[in-house]
């Protein structure tokens, strides 16, 4: 186990001809890409406190959490539109309110004055009780975390293409960006279907994902690149194939480490960080696999034509140099 | 590629060094003044976040307010008339019209006699339909506003200083808003009232003979009582003495009637005043009033000239205090709202702590497991690499006092994930090169070369992704950012540079003639 490697996922050599199944691919994909926008307008997300507003009270009581009390302890704080949730263990209770409506729409005052009222409600209700967290947040703060997420999630999108842009040809940098977009799309399906709550943490576990999937392409996209010069007149789709099964290895490997090293999360990271790591988990295999299934095709698909027009007239491949 | 000169080894070492040596001080306290740590983020030590906005909109109109004052006394001083005085809070001005157009000229000169706040702060013009408009300039009220924000920081940290909170933050953020963070508050409740108090206290004359049941004649405001909303009192609109002129308060127990009160004592200016004002005006009520409530309007019973009086109201203890506390630390400039509150228990803290450490000690064997059989030998120096590369994170992280939170060590444990990658790029590599023939030297030369742009690559995107999170996150993913990108820094050293030293001394000491890849 010290000196020499015992365990392999593919052996050396491995010709696995994945452009055949291109189409299929694709179509799944894209089938599931629909399917998540569909989910997306209907269930739709769960939007978390921070996008929607609102109060989020944790509790802690001392034995079983009894719902009838908090309850009544509420309304008789003039709270009534709370909703109960067992969280974790027993004993743990999450009363969530909307921001105040009516008269009090849009005062930020009022939402604060609320979280003040919902949490003597759940001290008074069962001796012993320990707030564990309460959080408020303003409408006028939940729209614009809503719209820096968004912004985040657009902007680095965009520097990605531009970097891919830079340092390959807009083929690898729009079919990257293209795949992207469908991760994405997916990843927001998973969203709705887990009723996962979408907030700031998800906007950051989406952005980790879309990370990790370029770097996972850029690596398939380097040894295009690298075979490109190397064999001149071998046809785009057999040098894609011919690429990625030379870095299956590696691309299996990476997702392996980053899936293990989420996975712990995913388990014992408490509530907080399970969900944002099942999500990474997601992410990790759907990244993974649209790097060979999709980001590859649509390479194929754009490049077909423009990559390899030199090689029928044997001419000197049109690659940048800026890989070396 | 495959040689080190001897400086560089020692350096490569000595950073690793010195990674360990800065980690040591989150652990055990170390002698001398100058060693750093990893603040804990409220999400794990338990406390308050406090996100609070300055309402400018208020500061905007009182200025408005007192500027109509200012025009009223001046015209009524010089004789002149006016109609329909009024202030327009959309056109920052206050317009009137003149009592006959012979008065016009005149009006006019009464108004650039005024004293602004700074050159060009006024502006007076005619308007098409015969009114006089007195403007305030745009920039006035910004630098008002900038002003007005540093202002309540300062406030506020008094305020907070007065209350014993520990290590507290305060910070502004945007155009208009603060950030309070409270370590170890896990009720922010009495912060958040002390903070949403303006705590304005003024000194008025009562306005005798003023019905309280119809709207209020120019020049007085009809107010309610403190104890009893329901109660109204009209008081003149001008103010006699300013509570910003206080030079101390404290709470205490009247001598008498062992009701709580708050004594109080106002600087020169205000004794002067205070004194005028009770010689004055023996025998009528005179009003204390705070943030446009009454609390007392008791009857001048005598000349106060020492400037010390004593404000009893229905106070218990806590009130008392906390209103002392306010007229010490000075009243804020406008309103201040609480927009977004986040208070965590310190045993949620301690839950997400344990959380966190376990996922990442388990996450770091699975990593460290999955690379010693997928890799052999050279997955153990990646081992490595990876355990400095967790101890280079730490001491970077201490170095810059950053702040650790939940999603920061959910980030910490990715980036262990990640930062294998490129030592499985550089093993792969030197596995195709010795399959294609090359000898042991050879593949690992062309391995680390070739390995290295893609690395950059691969490394410079997921950089970009994570800068911009940093740059338009908040609150709790800036932390997840801030690790990532140092974490990804901490791996291109680990791994271009240490795991590779690791490599080639092994390759110099042995000199293989095969690879255990």
């Amino acid at each position: 186990m010290f000196r020499r490697p015992i365990a392999r996922f593919v052996p050396d050599g491995t010709r696995i001809s994945f452009m055949r199944g291109r189409w299929l691919g694709l179509a799944t994909s894209a089938v599931l890409s629909l399917l998540s926008i569909g989910l997306f307008f209907y269930p739709g997300l769960s939007l978390g406190l921070d996008f929607r507003g609102g109060i989020v009270v944790e509790a802690r009581t001392q034995g079983p959490a009894d719902f009838g009390r908090i309850r009544a302890a509420l309304a008789a704080q003039h709270v009534t539109e709370a909703g109960l949730q067992r969280f974790g263990g027993p004993d743990d209770v999450l009363i969530r309110l909307d921001a105040p409506a009516g008269k009090d729409a849009g005062s930020e005052a009022a939402t604060q004055a609320l979280v003040e009222r919902v949490r003597t409600a759940v001290s008074q209700a069962q001796p012993g009780t320990q707030v564990l967290r309460a959080d408020a947040v303003g409408a006028s703060v939940s729209s614009e975390l809503f719209r820096n997420g968004l912004l985040a999630l657009g902007i680095s999108l965009l520097m990605i293409l531009g970097y891919i842009w830079f340092r390959f040809e807009w083929e690898f940098a729009v079919s990257a960006v293209l795949t992207l977009v469908l991760d994405l799309t997916k990843t927001i399906g998973f969203l709705a279907v887990t009723r996962f709550e979408f907030d700031l943490v998800m906007v950051a576990a989406i952005l980790t994902i879309l990370g990790y999937s370029t770097n996972d392409k850029v690596v398939v996209y380097d040894r295009v690149r690298e075979n490109l010069r190397k064999y001149r007149s071998m046809p785009l789709r057999e040098l894609i194939d011919l690429s990625i099964n030379e870095t299956l290895n590696r691309t299996l490997g990476t997702s392996s480490t980053v899936f293990l090293a989420a996975l712990p999360l995913a388990l014992f990271g408490g509530a907080t960080l399970s969900g944002f790591a099942w999500v990474m988990l997601f992410g990790i295999v759907v990244g993974t696999s649209s790097s060979i299934f999709i980001a590859a095709p649509i390479l194929l698909l754009l490049g077909e034509k423009r990559l390899r027009r030199d090689a029928q007239s044997a001419a000197p491949v049109r690659a940048r140099p800026a890989g070396n | 590629m495959m040689y080190y000169s001897r400086l560089k080894t020692a350096a490569v070492i000595a950073v690793c060094f010195v990674g360990l040596l800065l980690c040591v001080p989150n652990f055990a306290s170390l002698p001398g003044g100058f060693w750093r740590q990893i603040h804990l983020g409220l999400d794990l030590r338990g406390g308050s976040y406090l996100l609070m906005r300055v309402d400018l909109q208020t500061l905007a109109r009182e200025r408005l307010d007192s500027l109509t004052d200012t025009v009223r006394q001046a015209l009524l001083h010089d004789g002149l008339g006016y109609r329909n005085l009024r202030t327009d809070v959309a056109a920052n001005a206050v317009t009137f019209t003149p009592r006959s157009p012979d008065e016009h000229d005149r009006d006019i000169s009464v108004l650039r006699a005024l004293p602004g706040a700074g050159p060009n702060e006024l502006t007076v013009s005619d308007l098409p339909d015969g009114r006089i408009a007195l403007t305030l300039s745009a920039a006035s009220l910004r630098n008002r506003a900038r002003d007005a924000v540093s202002q309540s920081i300062e406030i506020v940290r008094r305020r907070i200083d007065a209350t014993g909170a520990v290590d507290p933050s305060i910070t502004r953020q945007g155009d208009d808003r603060i950030v309070v963070e409270l370590p170890g508050v896990s009720d922010p409740d009495h912060v958040k009232r002390l903070l949403g108090t303006t705590a304005k206290m003024t000194f008025h004359l009562v306005a005798q003979g003023v019905s309280t049941d119809h709207p209020a004649p120019p020049g007085v405001d009809i107010l309610p009582m403190q104890n009893d909303p329901k109660a109204l009192i009209a008081v003149q609109h001008h103010v006699d003495v300013d509570g910003a002129d206080l030079t101390n308060a404290r709470a205490g127990q009247d001598s008498q009637t062992g009701q709580w009160a708050v004594d109080f004592t106002l600087d020169s200016l205000g004794t002067r005043q205070f004194a005028e004002i009770t010689r004055a005006n023996l025998g009528k009520p005179f009003a204390i009033v705070l943030d446009n409530k009454v609390i007392t309007a008791p009857v001048i019973q005598g000349v106060i000239p020492s400037g010390s009086g004593q404000i009893t109201g229905n106070f218990d203890a806590q009130k008392a205090t906390d209103l002392a506390l306010l007229l010490r630390a000075g009243a804020l400039p406008a309103p201040l709202t609480v927009i977004e509150q986040r208070a965590i228990g310190p045993s949620l803290g301690a839950d997400s702590i344990r959380a966190g450490a376990i996922s990442l000690g388990i996450g770091f064997l699975l990593v460290v497991a999955f690379m010693g059989l997928f890799y052999g030998l050279f997955g153990w120096y990646a081992n490595l690499a990876l355990l400095a590369n967790l101890v280079l994170m730490v001491a970077v992280l201490s170095l810059f006092q950053a702040t650790l939170t939940l999603p920061g060590m959910a980030g910490m444990l990715l980036t262990l994930g990640m930062a294998v990658d490129a030592n499985i790029l550089i093993n792969e590599r030197i596995r195709e090169e010795v399959k294609r023939g090359r000898t042991a030297l050879g593949a690992m030369q062309a391995g680390f070369e070739r390995a290295t742009s893609t690395i950059v690559d691969s490394n410079a995107t997921a950089l970009l992704a994570h800068v911009m999170l940093f740059v338009f996150g908040t609150g709790p993913v800036r932390g997840f950012a801030l690790t990532i990108t140092i974490g990804i820094v901490t791996t291109l050293f680990t791994t271009l540079l240490l795991s590779r030293l690791l490599m080639v001394r092994w390759y110099a000491l042995r000199r293989p003639t095969l690879l255990p890849v």
